[in-house]
């Protein structure tokens, strides 16, 4: 339900000044620091780090050197990987939930908890489970199944562990969110019709849940592949993805311009991906 | 089907809690291995002795407090704004910053910051930190109060209006009261949001304005530590317990 | 005669539709005035262009003879009941009939609250909740939260049609009856010609946008002067160009010996409804109609031959 229509001129000026702060804010501390982003990118790197002259488009082509890029499509798999798990482990999740009748709400909040909690203790409740001396390895240790401690840790193994355990919720909520507001007629159609609860599934429930999952795989896609905190705790260094190679740039290699193209590059393909969101979902996405 | 998806369910819900349930239950361990050697609160008390951690969650206390209000009221407003007529510059630049990277708001910040650094005279510290909060904040709130919104009937404006209200008042008489729930959740999770955020915040922070992520984070890359499991446990207890609340609002 | 009301040459066009396409009345002070016709017809718009919330693409809206286009809702003294009542759910009975007096600032609002809702008979339920009333009771704090501020005009958007048929027609009295004591000018929109007929003064007849018709309710329904307005406001026998009401339209076994124009036509059916029998005739012409006939009078078998009998002077004739 839209609001009453807008044309009286009295809830244009009100619209106009509630907007205001947010436009404000908007502008001031998201679109212009992309544009010092997008300047930066086309300086050089000064002598003893920080920015100089000349404007150049040397940053952008050191982004396509074979290492970079290497880093690059290592977080496009990963990223890709990431969806695709938390779309097979999360769906039926979303199934699940969306079939639940009066516990429904319940369910969505065990979902969402875990979210709620800090990012970071999650991730170190993982570190605390993986690592050579933590929980599995004792453990398996003590049971004697294993003499020396398994390498859980730092690896792309457990960043894609720690990918999935982050954004599961991601892709659970937007799913649900499509299932609710399916008809529910329209398994007890199919039932009528003939198929079986599996093929009921496959043909019917899931081509119409597309909206969801398009949405959850965005919101999953997108933070993966920019994601910073989980290789950098779960991949000890080892496993480098984009967002780590950008904060590098920004801290110890002290490379402000190079950062800034990654970051150009980065938000290049997100920016690709809104865009053919927003053409795609008629609802908008708020 | 029905009983395949449930003990489906359970293995998920399992995946998703076990891993902190287990951190919590190692607080309470008197070794600071990983071998259970007892029950102790050693490690709470180690927490409220030490004197960078208090600081830092004074810090970040402050900072969620002043950014939520912040966005709280901004994200409000906004939503409101975009439910009288939607504005797709402004829904898709909201949706931009949810989906945006962590790391690229935060160089872009911190980039911002050191500009601004020429022609004004301040630096890096818990101001900057909580205009970086108030940022990606802002997204979060217009989903919630949006949400609720939408459940809103338009004819009660209208009837306000009829009944001798201005626009203002029939915001403010009839629909705030209305949206007051959809508003304290969105102040919630606005709170959770800020209080938790470490990539962003350690790259825009000073060096005396240390947040509790921060502290943490060190203390992660440094080694196990049972005092991360005590901090852990007090945080999911805590947020947790917010959620809750939360909702129950939400849904009232 | 004084008109309250007065709507002149209103039009009010959307991108693609013309709901409301140039009408103009005049509504007299203190009566029962409806609006009838078919969903979309432009009755709902016409309200809400009398109310402000829509600005007419052209005509005017004059108040008290005053013009009040340029005016907000909150500026004009009408007073809207809506459909779903738009009560609001975070304020008691009382403090939704109080929230006008407030916004105007009006003195000694205590006393106009509890006399709105005795005159509504909701004395007794001031601290309860919309969500604690029942739908009719939602409906009378509507009532009174509108009446309490004394306009000029009350406009009522299809206010029956959310409750229970048994309720309805018990409020159609109380209406009415609320209307008179009060003497505040009432305008009422509906899609339902019985209310309108039962309870209106005077009413129009809108079709697409246009009026069709102005009058009372007997002018209306026996001397309509469109087709549209003669099959709106009830059934029809078309024959031969002129209209009659079933009512007045007998089936006879013979010719009539009075004056009494008549068709021959033969019996295809009839219908028992309890308080009558509905005979249908087929005529040669191949129209067909239908009678009321008494039901207690002789039982017409299917394929009879018959004549289909009428007084001239309940013709409905129309250019």
């Amino acid at each position: 339900m839209t609001a009453a229509p807008a044309s009286n001129s009295g809830w244009e000026r009100l619209r106009g000044w509630f907007l205001l702060p947010a436009r404000i804010w908007m502008a001031a501390l998201f679109a212009a620091p992309f544009a010092i982003v997008i300047a930066y990118s086309l300086l050089t790197r000064g002598v003893y780090g920080g920015l100089g002259l000349p404007w150049t488009l040397e940053n952008y082509r050191r982004v396509f050197d074979p290492l970079y890029l290497e880093i690059g499509l290592r977080s496009f798999w990963m990223a890709a990987a990431t969806t695709a798990i938390c779309l097979l482990l999360g769906f039926p999740l979303a199934l699940f939930i969306s079939r639940a009748g009066r516990r429904k709400n319940l369910y969505l909040q065990l979902v969402i908890l875990p979210f709620w909690t800090s990012f970071l203790v999650r991730l170190y409740a993982w570190m605390f489970l993986l690592r050579d001396t933590g929980l599995i390895n004792t453990v398996l240790q003590h049971l004697g199944l294993i003499h020396d401690p398994l390498p859980l840790l730092y690896n792309n193994g457990a960043v894609l562990l720690g990918l999935v355990y982050g954004y599961l919720p991601f892709m659970v909520l937007p799913v649900y969110a499509t299932l609710e507001r399916l008809d529910p007629g329209l398994e007890e159609a199919a039932a009528d019709l003939g198929a079986k609860p599996w093929p009921a599934l496959w043909h019917v429930i899931l081509p119409l849940s597309a909206p969801g999952i398009r949405a959850g795989g965005v919101l999953v896609f997108i933070p993966a592949l920019g994601a910073y905190l989980t290789p950098d705790l779960l991949g000890g260094g080892r496993t480098v993805l984009i967002g780590n190679l950008v904060q590098n740039q920004f801290t110890t290699a002290r490379d402000w311009p190079f950062g800034a193209a990654l970051s150009v590059g980065l938000m290049a393909i997100v920016g690709a991906l809104v865009l053919l969101m927003l053409r795609r979902e008629r609802e908008g996405l708020l | 089907m029905k009983r395949c998806l449930g003990l489906y369910a359970a293995a998920v819900y399992l995946f998703l809690h076990v891993p902190l349930v287990i951190l919590a239950i190692f607080s309470f361990n008197s070794s600071r291995f990983t071998v259970w050697q007892g029950f102790s609160l050693h490690w709470y008390r180690a927490i409220f002795q030490d004197q960078e951690l208090s600081e830092s969650t004074w810090n970040s206390i402050v900072i969620a407090l002043a950014a939520t209000l912040i966005s709280t009221v901004v994200g409000t407003l906004c939503a409101y704004g975009l439910w009288k007529r939607s504005s797709k510059m402004l829904s898709g630049s909201l949706y931009l910053s949810l989906v945006t990277p962590e790391i690229v708001m935060g160089i872009s910040l911190l980039a911002l910051f050191q500009w601004s650094f020429r022609w004004l005279d301040w630096r890096l510290g818990l101001f900057t930190v909580i205009l970086a909060h108030v940022a990606f904040s802002i997204a979060y709130v217009v989903i919630v109060v949006a949400a609720r919104l939408r459940t809103l009937s338009p004819s009660l404006e209208e009837a306000a209006l009829d009944l001798g209200a201005t626009e203002w008042q029939a915001f403010r008489f009839v629909t705030l009261p209305a949206l007051l729930p959809g508003i304290v959740a969105a102040a919630l999770l606005a709170l959770t949001v800020s209080f938790d955020d470490y990539v962003i915040t350690s790259m825009v922070a000073g060096v005396d304005s240390q947040t509790l992520p921060m502290v943490i984070y060190a203390m992660a890359r440094r080694g196990a530590s049972p005092v991360i499991n005590a901090i852990s446990a007090i945080i999911v207890v805590f947020f947790g317990a917010l959620v809750l609340i939360s909702e129950r609002v939400r849904e009232s | 005669m004084d008109a309250i009301l007065e709507l002149r040459g209103l039009a009010k066009h959307f991108p693609n539709q013309r709901a409301v396409d140039g009408i103009s009345l005049r509504i007299p002070r203190g009566g029962f005035f409806s609006l009838l016709g078919p969903s979309g017809c432009g009755k709902t718009t016409t309200l809400r262009l009398i109310a402000g919330f829509e600005s007419p693409t052209a005509g005017e809206v004059l108040l008290n003879g005053a013009v009040v286009n340029a005016q907000k809702p909150y500026q004009r003294n009408v007073s809207t009941v809506f459909q779903n009542y738009a009560l609001f759910p975070h304020l008691t009975a009382a403090e939704n009939v109080a929230f006008g007096l407030k916004r105007k600032n009006r003195p000694e609002i205590d006393r106009r609250v509890r006399e709105a809702l005795e005159l509504v008979r909701l004395a007794g339920k001031e601290s309860r909740y919309p969500a604690q009333l029942s739908g009719g009771e939602r409906q009378r704090v509507a009532l009174a939260r509108s009446l309490v501020l004394e306009p000029d005009v009350l406009l009522l958007d299809e206010p029956l049609a959310a409750l229970d048929p048994k309720l309805r027609k018990q409020m159609r009295l109380e209406l009415k009856e609320m209307q008179r004591r009060v003497g505040i000018t009432f305008l009422l929109v509906t899609h339902d010609q019985e209310e309108a007929l039962s309870m209106s003064d005077q009413l129009a007849v809108m079709n697409a946008g246009l009026i069709e018709q102005v009058g009372t309710p007997r002018d209306v329904y026996l001397r309509p002067s469109t087709r549209f307005v003669a099959g709106f406001l009830g059934a029809v026998n078309w024959i031969g160009g002129i209209g009659l009401r079933p009512e007045v339209t007998q089936l006879l076994r013979a010719l009539p010996a009075n004056g009494a124009a008549s068709r021959a036509a033969t019996v295809t059916g009839s219908v028992f409804l309890g308080n009558c029998v509905q005979v249908l005739a087929r005529l040669e012409s191949g129209e067909e109609a239908t009678a009321e006939m008494p039901r207690n009078g002789c039982a017409f078998e299917p394929g009879e031959a018959v004549y289909v009998c009428w007084n001239p002077s309940d013709e409905m004739i129309f250019p």
